[in-house]
């Protein structure tokens, strides 16, 4: 995107926030309102927050049986917490946290009343696309969140494989049909789709839409700083064509990754320097919410929270919130431009590829990796100051991170992965790099 | 005065090769190896003829101070009989020389060391036996306190301790261990030193110098009033207190000064009395508050070592991941002995399985060997780690000179070992996948795939592998790798 469509953008912006509901200040003033933004949904008027919770990161626990399970407690917190402070978008699937995080958000939702808030869940189909099997996955996501409807409903990570991949899993078995006949019946609020893909694929959809053939009410992809003007352009598209193309047809557009797995919270030190002399009191993950905030067409922000910190975080800046100005604009894009000068892999953690058949632990070894080179603190040279002292600390938290039999000098490159990660990850290639950066490290042969 | 120097000196050598025996970060050994290669035994193994001389003299002039100072078993046993004579006014009697055990132990001990029958000379060795009890019963425990710290290091966000896996490396010389401890408190508890002059070869041998010493504690037959004081504090119930006659038997004196401090009359002195054979006494009254504090702390990890192993056996993994299956060690017919050892022969010719090494691999490779031929003499498996291309650092500490000292590059012409492949096993001749693990990992580039039917298999270079151990540690195919490594007879 040109400069001069920034420009164009963040004045929609700004009179977006100015005619946001409950008195909304000019935008330009030193904080935002007091409360919640909202943005409204042009189709059907829903009033929604513009940061949504997204379910697929919450705190786990080991149960008496040494099995992972959400911390319910926790999640009761934070879901309290959220609905009390104007977060109304609750953003889960049936594959997230094994399997769990529907049956978790139902719980903690049941107990509050359904109209004051929207559950947008996913017809997560990966495996076994059956019409059985995606018809049980579809009617179990209501008996796991209590409810009887959806607000919305997401064909869950389509674009990867195309038009042939969307057909396997949507058309051949008849669900498309399907899900259009449970939306006439009310079942069905808002039907869309969640985008990980190519330009041509995403394409593909764009021209079901505009032929008619497929009406999409909303459409969820993943959008931030980096990713808008930063995507390998190969295996995926750049936001900034996704945004504009979605704009132009007026769809609302639910953001996921806006922090990239936490990465924009945690930037490189000389990039957050930056940053916090801009703005000293803010978080640097308020930087990346408050670009997607921004986007008029933007309908909602999805934040994968843990805990009771980023909640409370996210909820200051988007209720004191500030839309980015065009100066800041080309400054974040300026920060993206030396983040890619790092080797960080562009992995958000979403744990999609796991669990890997031979054991590793390839999301674990992957942010043990972005951390080390984030923070500085990975040895790159025997020349260096600290060399001796940086070695030990990237071997040491490598094995607290990440068993040895799980680690990446084990990966056999069956490929396994590589369908299953959002981002296009040439996974065994990044883990055969780490292995070899060990190596060299464990040899000194850097 | 004597007393308290030679306490203090055996304090720092007992303390130093403990600690050389517990250490896993390769650090100690730059410090303390020197006091592993003053050893007796080792020193007779590596052919180290200044140390052997060196000690004879030392033995010569000194009597055996080298039994109650520089040997780690004896300044043991000095621990524990000190706690078995607590409050006894008379706790030791002279006792006649059993020549035919001593001898004879000596005599078995010389044949089987001649023959190469190395169970038998690890089993007895003073030095082994002390290595293999530190080795197999403290070091759990010494890890696992390492542990504990590196717990809270990990939580304050330290690098200064970092975790280490306890595991069973050997059940036999674990059990070997705990026995040898047994019977080394059962007998220095109530007799003193009867492993040392009953027993112990290196005592033996000594013994025969120590007849001859310059330096000896003397009984002045003048002044002597035969109240029998020094034989009652004689650990090593060799000062014989007749009603008119007063002698010491120098060989089995180890020169620890107890009785000089005993006798009430002055009459026992250390001096100069070459030529003379027989004369004098030895007692205890020595405060050794300190030594008594370290031996309960060492019975008390012994016992929690049993503990510990237990718990680390019945760990499992954690859910949210694939099921890794551990490795297990696969049948080697030539076992695999570490670069440095220019033999399998040769190792263990030399090696007196005092398992130094062992505590000290920190890739977790060499472990006691549970081959009976081979008992507790350690060799390398590829489970849990393999022989890692940068590490040279059993070759730095062995006393023995079974592994001699190689350099990083010297390591690479050391062929311990071959790998060959299973190609029912393999997943790449198979077809079940294109894995090449091997091939890609091999540090020395020995493995490639090449054509197997319609698929590829594995070839090893048998001139170019090392034996390391990379690709059978990598290989994905549980339990048992379907590459492996078998040893070599020869190393260079």
């Amino acid at each position: 995107m040109k400069r001069r469509d920034f420009i164009k953008i963040s004045g929609a912006a700004a009179l977006t926030a100015a005619c946001a509901p409950k008195g909304a200040q000019p935008a330009g003033a030193d904080e935002g309102p007091e409360q919640m933004i909202y943005r409204e949904n042009p189709k059907n008027g829903d009033k929604v927050s513009l940061i949504g919770f997204g379910c697929m990161r919450w705190p786990m626990v080991k149960d008496a049986a040494g099995k992972d399970v959400i911390d319910q407690e926790a999640v009761n917190e934070m879901v309290d917490y959220a609905l009390e402070h104007g977060i109304n978008y609750f953003d889960t699937s049936p594959a997230y946290l094994q399997g769990q995080s529907e049956k978790a958000a139902g719980i903690a939702l049941s107990r509050h009343p359904r109209e004051s808030y929207y559950i947008a869940t996913k017809l997560s189909n990966f495996g076994d696309a059956s019409a059985e099997a995606s018809i049980k996955m579809y009617k179990d996501s209501f008996e796991q969140l209590k409810t009887d409807y959806f607000d919305y409903y997401l064909l869950h990570s389509i674009g990867r494989g195309g038009k042939d991949a969307f057909n396997r899993r949507y058309v051949d078995n008849g669900l498309l049909p399907f899900l259009l006949e449970e939306k006439k019946a009310g079942r069905i609020r808002n039907l869309g789709f969640s985008f990980h893909g190519a330009k041509h694929e995403f394409d593909y959809f764009m021209e079901l839409f505009d032929s008619g053939e497929m009406i999409w009410d909303f459409v969820q992809i993943e959008m931030n700083y980096v990713d808008w003007t930063h995507a390998d352009g190969i295996r995926n598209v750049n936001a900034d064509y996704l945004y504009a193309e979605l704009d132009k047809r007026g769809l609302p557009i639910v953001i996921m990754e806006p922090l990239l797995g936490g990465r924009l919270a945690n930037v490189p030190e000389s990039i957050a320097r930056h940053m916090k002399e801009r703005e000293p009191l803010k978080s640097i993950a308020s930087w990346a919410f408050r670009f997607c905030g921004t986007y008029p067409r933007v309908l909602c922000t999805l934040s994968g929270m843990t805990n009771m910190d980023p909640l409370v975080d996210n909820i200051k800046t988007f209720t004191h919130f500030k839309p980015l100005t065009d100066e800041e604009l080309v400054f974040l894009e300026e920060m993206a431009t030396q983040m890619m000068e790092y080797p960080l892999v562009n992995c958000t953690d979403c744990k999609y590829c796991m669990p890997c058949p031979w054991g590793i632990d390839i999301p674990g070894t992957f942010q043990h990796y972005n951390r080390a080179v984030t923070e500085g603190t990975y040895a790159q040279s025997k020349e260096q100051k600290d060399y001796a002292k940086l070695k030990k600390a990237y071997l040491v938290s490598y094995d607290r991170a990440v068993p040895s039999v799980r680690q990446a000098d084990h990966c056999i490159a069956c490929g396994e992965c590589l369908s299953h990660c959002p981002q296009s990850i040439a996974i065994p290639g990044q883990l055969r790099r780490i292995a070899r950066y060990i190596e060299n490290l464990k040899q000194d042969l850097l | 005065m004597l007393k308290k120097l030679r306490v203090a000196l055996a304090v720092v050598f007992w303390v130093g090769i403990t600690l050389l025996l517990l250490d896993f970060t390769g650090v100690l050994h730059h410090y303390l190896g020197w006091m592993a290669k003053i050893q007796f035994l080792p020193a007779v193994l590596a052919l180290n003829v200044g140390v052997i001389v060196g000690l004879v003299l030392l033995t010569l002039v000194f009597g055996r101070v080298y039994c109650s100072i520089i040997c780690p078993l004896g300044v043991f046993q000095d621990a524990v009989s000190h706690l078995g004579t607590l409050g006894k006014r008379q706790p030791y009697h002279h006792k006649k020389e059993h020549p035919w055990l001593r001898y004879g132990v000596w005599v078995l001990f010389v044949v089987c060391l001649v023959a190469g029958i190395q169970v038998v000379v690890a089993f007895l060795a003073p030095y082994s036996a002390y290595g293999r009890m530190v080795q197999e019963l403290l070091q759990p425990i010494y890890l696992w306190g390492n542990n504990l710290l590196a717990l809270i290091a990990e939580r304050v966000g330290s690098y200064a301790f970092y975790e280490k896996e306890v595991w069973m490396r050997s059940l036999p010389t674990f059990i070997i261990a705990l026995v040898t401890l047994g019977i080394i408190i059962a007998l220095a508890f109530r007799g003193g030193r009867t492993y040392c002059n009953d027993i112990c070869p290196v005592g033996t041998t000594l013994s025969f110098f120590s007849r001859f010493a310059m330096f000896r504690p003397v009984i002045d037959t003048e002044k002597c009033k035969h109240c029998k004081a020094c034989e009652h504090h004689c650990k090593a119930s060799c000062i014989a207190i007749g009603k008119e006659s007063a002698q010491i038997d120098y060989s089995r004196c180890v020169d620890c000064f107890d009785c000089i401090g005993a006798c009430k009359f002055d009459a026992l002195k250390y001096r100069f009395a070459w030529g003379k054979k027989k004369e004098t006494v030895q007692a205890d009254n020595g405060r050794r508050a300190f030594m008594t504090g370290t031996a309960v702390a060492l019975g008390a990890a012994a016992l929690k070592g049993v503990e510990a192993r237990a718990q680390e056996i019945a760990k499992k993994t954690d859910g949210g991941f694939a099921h890794v299956l551990p490795k297990q060690a696969p049948e080697r017919e030539v076992p695999i002995t570490p670069p440095g050892s220019r033999s399998v022969k040769d190792f263990y010719r030399h090696c007196t399985g005092c398992q130094l090494c062992v505590a000290e691999c920190p890739n977790n490779v060499l472990r006691p060997s549970t081959d009976l031929e081979h008992l507790m003499q350690p060799q390398m498996s590829y489970e849990k780690g393999f022989c890692r291309p940068e590490c040279t650092r059993c070759s730095e500490l062995c006393p023995a000179g079974a592994i001699e000292k190689i350099t990083r590059e010297e390591k690479t012409q050391y062929h311990i070992g071959t790998a060959q492949v299973n190609p029912e096993l393999c997943l790449t001749a198979t077809g079940k996948s294109a894995c090449g693990k091997c091939s890609q990992a091999c540090p020395s580039g020995a493995i490639k795939l090449v054509a197997y039917g319609e698929n590829r298999i594995p070839a090893i270079a048998e001139e170019v592998c090392t034996g390391c151990g990379a690709c059978e540690y990598l290989c994905p195919v549980r339990p048992i790798s379907a590459i492996t490594v078998n040893g070599k007879y020869q190393h260079v």
